[in-house]
């Protein structure tokens, strides 16, 4: 007869990890990455901020962020569905084919019981995520906060964002 | 497999100190897990383990704060309200489940 192990959580540790992910894609394949693992940071109790820059901007305006799009153009690791052939790359930039292509990614994505993105954002700012917009974005492409989801933090300059990640852990996508 | 005295009864746990056996679990053994991790359960607490417990057995596999959420029908603040910092592994702990294993 033993003594019951507890496992450790980390809750005595003082961390100052801190995870920042910066996310410059608006490509709806390429937006799941950065939410997955800034969801996954903030269940392992990690203090989290997402940076949303260039085309990683529409993830967060309200006029588009439900109109993400995936494309196979370019993309010679894309299969017809359940099977090692490739598709055909003089396929790709066929009408209808990104429409089709994300509308099947979608439903991947929905079966796992994975959210939509703005659905997803939700999440991360219920679990105590941060959300900040670029400078520079916004101000190339006319956008105002109005324009923004509401839980969206601040606009924040190069400087600022910076400052901000003192210490972090800094992700590229 | 090791196994450990948890409030009077002898269970089966892993190297982790999660329980390894469904039916092995009880409230007064949760109690006493939720006391080591320094939870302190309250009927809301009470409802999300037993909805957990009630979840694995008909699925088989442990709910993520995702469809602890979802199907639930408890928000993701209010997880983290009640099992601080990691909600997933705590609520799995002391339900006497595995840790999910679902990215979401």
């Amino acid at each position: 007869m033993a003594d019951a192990i507890i496992p450790d959580f980390g809750d005595d540790e003082e961390t100052d990890r801190k995870f920042v992910l910066i996310c410059s894609k608006g490509n709806l394949d390429m937006a799941y990455p950065g939410l997955v693992l800034a969801n996954a940071a903030l269940g392992e109790g990690l203090e989290t901020h997402l940076f949303f820059t260039f085309w990683g901007f529409d993830m967060i305006t309200k006029s588009r962020m439900w109109d993400l799009q995936f494309s196979p153009v370019g993309n010679t690791a894309m299969h017809l569905p359940g099977r090692d052939t490739k598709m055909p790359q003089s396929l790709s930039p066929m009408p209808g084919m990104t429409q089709m292509a994300t509308k099947m990614m979608k439903k991947q994505i929905a079966d796992l019981g994975i959210p939509e993105v703005p659905d997803f954002l939700d999440q991360i700012v219920a679990a105590g995520g941060h959300l900040w917009a670029c400078r520079m974005s916004a101000d190339m492409n006319n956008l105002t906060e109005s324009d923004l989801r509401d839980d969206v933090d601040g606009i924040i300059n190069a400087s600022d964002f910076i400052e901000m990640t003192e210490g972090a852990q800094i992700l590229f996508i | 497999m090791p196994t450990a005295t948890i409030a009077g009864h002898e269970v089966q746990i892993n190297d982790e100190g999660f329980l390894t056996e469904y039916d092995e679990w009880s409230e007064d053994i949760a109690a006493e897990l939720a006391g080591n991790i320094g939870v302190e359960m309250t009927p809301r607490h009470w409802e999300v383990i037993k909805w957990l417990r009630e979840d694995y057995k008909e699925k088989g596999e442990t709910a993520t704060t995702r469809r602890v959420q979802t199907v639930g029908g408890f928000p993701t603040k209010e997880q983290f309200q009640l099992f601080p910092k990691k909600p997933a592994k705590k609520m799995a702990y002391i339900a006497g489940v595995p840790k999910p294993h679902g990215c979401v």
